[in-house]
């Protein structure tokens, strides 16, 4: 049961990947071909780029995203919870709610510290 | 006429033929992995149309109405434009991530048409961990992005990048909190399983009706995760000119073109499953081919909203928009998954259950946006006045 | 048969992704490589049947820590287009030392008598999990809610540090 369905899912995954590259390729052979230094130039508003684009942005995306992996795995772990749901009794409910809560205290302090403030 | 049936059919047909089993496997999974992509294709031709007629619509316009009746044949008239047109790669650029950031992003919208049930199983692979499934091929979506935004090497585009993650991937805890408050409800994660379990007369059962609060959460959310407006500042063409797509042309673009509006299909569909009882409808149970037709209307309407949403509202400036994912998304997603596990514990009979669940989701509701309202309205005297002075978008 | 190849491909391209990663010149190219050994680790689940595993090393290892890894590679300073060598003062030492794990993980694995059953997974495999979460395996349940937030903590005095 399990392989019929992944193996759809495999096959699919090689499909997918290789038609746009097919396409890509397809494309190649129809479009014009004429570079041109200014052409390929770094495009920013017609004006001549300053130094290198790769500069460095502020940290806080960076935040951001570790307050994401905090709250995605968390989810992850709440899943099988959510479907065993119905199985288990109200003391692994209570569990479960232990398990947010002590997630909620981190929301909670990163709220108060203001780590979720865009500066 | 039964989409599975056929398949099965087929398989009969080709091993008394005399082809060995596995050789028979492979060619039906070949066979639905290229009906599933042509619906794919098919789709995201149409729905462009579609969306650039809605929004012409919404704001007074006609949209595209020269090229063949109504303009339905203008997205084939861009392809063929698209396919032809000349294609700059800049030199500064890291040419391989370059180029392979479209091909991710095209892959990773296909292959969540493996998991959507168009009708009762009438579904490409129908796996027990099919939302998981949604999230996890959704998120690459990100990768790609970011892979753009730095292969083109281009302020805008790395811009473009940064913004990506941080709508992205704040705006997946919403939707994951949705998600699971339905598979909560339902005890599975099989999306075929939770559009049956969305029975009952003239749509009774769906789950909109049970958790309105938990389906308002994940449309607010999935406007984010589509990059639609109000939450389209991943693009904001009058702040970062495009973001990350800015360097791409020709087909490449139109990769990174198709792969966002098949994403707010996906983002339809996906609701539409969750919240409109997928293809259930009179006598859809019987005969599935009614349920691909409830299910695609359903999901066009749903991505009407969308578009209607798109084409009706500004731009929200970016520390707006993370604020609101984080504090009140997040909040009100959590105490919804809460209050939902414990009405469902209480072991009252069903229809109280009901009830009090609908009661408390509008509760959590209303108090959730009083919450904001006061906020809004006390502005002016809280300490965070910088949250609504006009400032410069931050680099 | 089509198993044992299956296998073979995906774990010669988990390899060769994994080789990838530690010969690529460019961060940012070595970051792309993890990904592929995540996808390759993924689809090995996939084989082994365990479809929650699978899907769970794709939401987090690709969509949150490979994201995080590419981010603090595009955030660190002068680190984003850094063409770094693939070795070092010390790879002889590197390389010995790898030789003498590959062979002692690989003399483990051979005297290793493993316990293998052709039983087939259950149906209900994810319920399963999900009541060892709040039953057998609760301490560990609570404990992972607890690193997280130490975590989260972390993350958060560490970002303020330099503010």
């Amino acid at each position: 049961m399990l392989v019929q369905q992944y193996g759809l899912i495999g096959v699919f995954a090689v499909i997918a990947f290789i038609f746009p590259i097919v396409t890509l390729a397809f494309t190649w052979l129809l479009r014009p071909k004429r570079p041109n230094p200014l052409k390929n130039s770094t495009y920013e508003c017609g004006i001549e780029t300053v130094g290198d684009a790769w500069v460095q942005f502020r940290a806080q995306y960076y935040l951001f995203a570790l307050i994401f992996v905090i709250f995605d795995i968390e989810a992850i772990f709440l899943f099988p919870f959510a479907v065993a749901f119905n199985k288990i009794g109200l003391f692994a409910l209570v569990e479960a709610i232990i398990f947010v809560f002590i997630l909620v205290v981190g929301l909670i302090y990163a709220w108060k510290k203001d780590a979720l403030e865009w500066q | 006429m039964d989409l599975r049936a056929l398949g099965e059919s087929l398989v009969a047909m080709l091993e008394n033929v005399g082809i060995p089993h596995g050789w028979v496997l492979l060619i039906n999974w070949i066979l639905g992995a290229v009906i599933l992509l042509g619906v794919a294709l098919l789709l995201a031709i149409f729905l462009i149309w579609f969306e650039r007629k809605i929004a012409g619509r919404v704001q007074d316009r006609l949209g595209p109405n020269r090229v063949g009746p109504y303009g339905l044949i203008q997205p084939f008239a861009d392809a063929l434009k698209l396919l032809t047109k000349e294609d700059i790669t800049p030199d500064k650029a890291d040419r391989i991530t370059y180029n392979l950031a479209p091909i991710i992003a095209v892959f990773h919208i296909i292959m969540l048409f493996a998991v959507i049930p168009f009708a009762d199983k009438v579904v490409g692979a129908n796996i027990n961990v099919g939302i998981l499934y949604l999230m996890a091929f959704g998120a690459l979506g990100a990768m790609a992005m970011l892979m753009a935004g730095w292969a083109s090497r281009n302020k805008y585009a790395l811009l473009g990048g940064f913004r990506v993650v941080a709508q992205l991937l704040s705006y997946e805890i919403p939707v994951g909190l949705a998600m699971l408050t339905v598979v909560l409800m339902r005890g599975s994660m099989n999306l075929n399983a939770i559009a049956q379990g969305q029975g009952g007369l003239f749509g009774l059962g769906w789950y909109v009706w049970i958790l309105p609060a938990v389906f308002i959460m994940y449309f607010v959310a999935a406007l984010a995760e589509g990059e639609r407006a109000p939450f389209d500042l991943l693009e904001a063409e009058s702040e970062i000119v495009a973001g990350y797509n800015i360097e791409y042309s020709a087909m490449k673009f139109a990769w990174f073109y198709l792969a966002f509006f098949l994403n707010t299909w996906v983002l339809s569909a996906v609701a539409v499953t969750l919240f409109f009882g997928g293809w259930q409808g009179p006598f859809a149970a019987q005969i599935p081919a009614l349920g691909v037709v409830y299910f695609f209307i359903k999901v066009f309407i749903m991505f009407f909203v969308f578009a209607w949403v798109r084409a009706t509202f500004p731009r929200l400036r970016i520390d707006q928009m993370m604020s609101f994912c984080w504090k009140v998304l997040v909040p009100m997603g959590l105490a919804l998954f809460l209050a939902v596990a414990i009405i469902l514990k209480l072991g009252l009979p069903s229809a109280v259950t009901y009830a009090l669940l609908f009661v408390v989701n509008i509760v959590i509701l209303v108090v959730t946006l009083k919450l904001l309202g006061n906020y809004t309205r006390d502005l002016p005297k809280n300490k965070n006045k910088r949250l609504f002075a006009p400032e410069l978008p931050r680099l | 048969m089509v198993g044992q190849i299956l296998f073979i491909i995906i774990a010669a391209f988990t390899l060769l992704m994994g080789l990838g990663t530690v010969v690529a010149r460019n961060l940012f190219h070595a970051a792309l490589f993890l990904v592929g050994v995540f996808f390759g680790i993924a689809a090995l689940f996939i084989l082994l049947e365990a479809e929650f595993l699978a899907m769970a090393q794709i939401i987090i290892y690709i969509g949150a820590i490979a994201t995080l890894i590419v981010f603090a590679i595009m955030l660190s300073k002068g680190m984003m287009g850094r063409e770094a060598g693939a070795y070092n003062k010390q790879w002889y030492f590197a390389g010995g030392a790898m030789i003498f794990f590959f062979g002692l993980l690989s003399w483990l694995l051979v005297k290793m008598p493993f316990a293998a059953t052709n039983a087939s997974v259950p149906d209900d495999a994810i319920q399963q999990i999900g009541s060892g979460f709040v039953g057998h395996y609760v301490v560990p349940f609570e404990v992972a809610s607890v690193l997280l937030l130490v975590a989260l903590v972390g993350a958060i005095m560490l970002a303020r540090e330099r503010n």
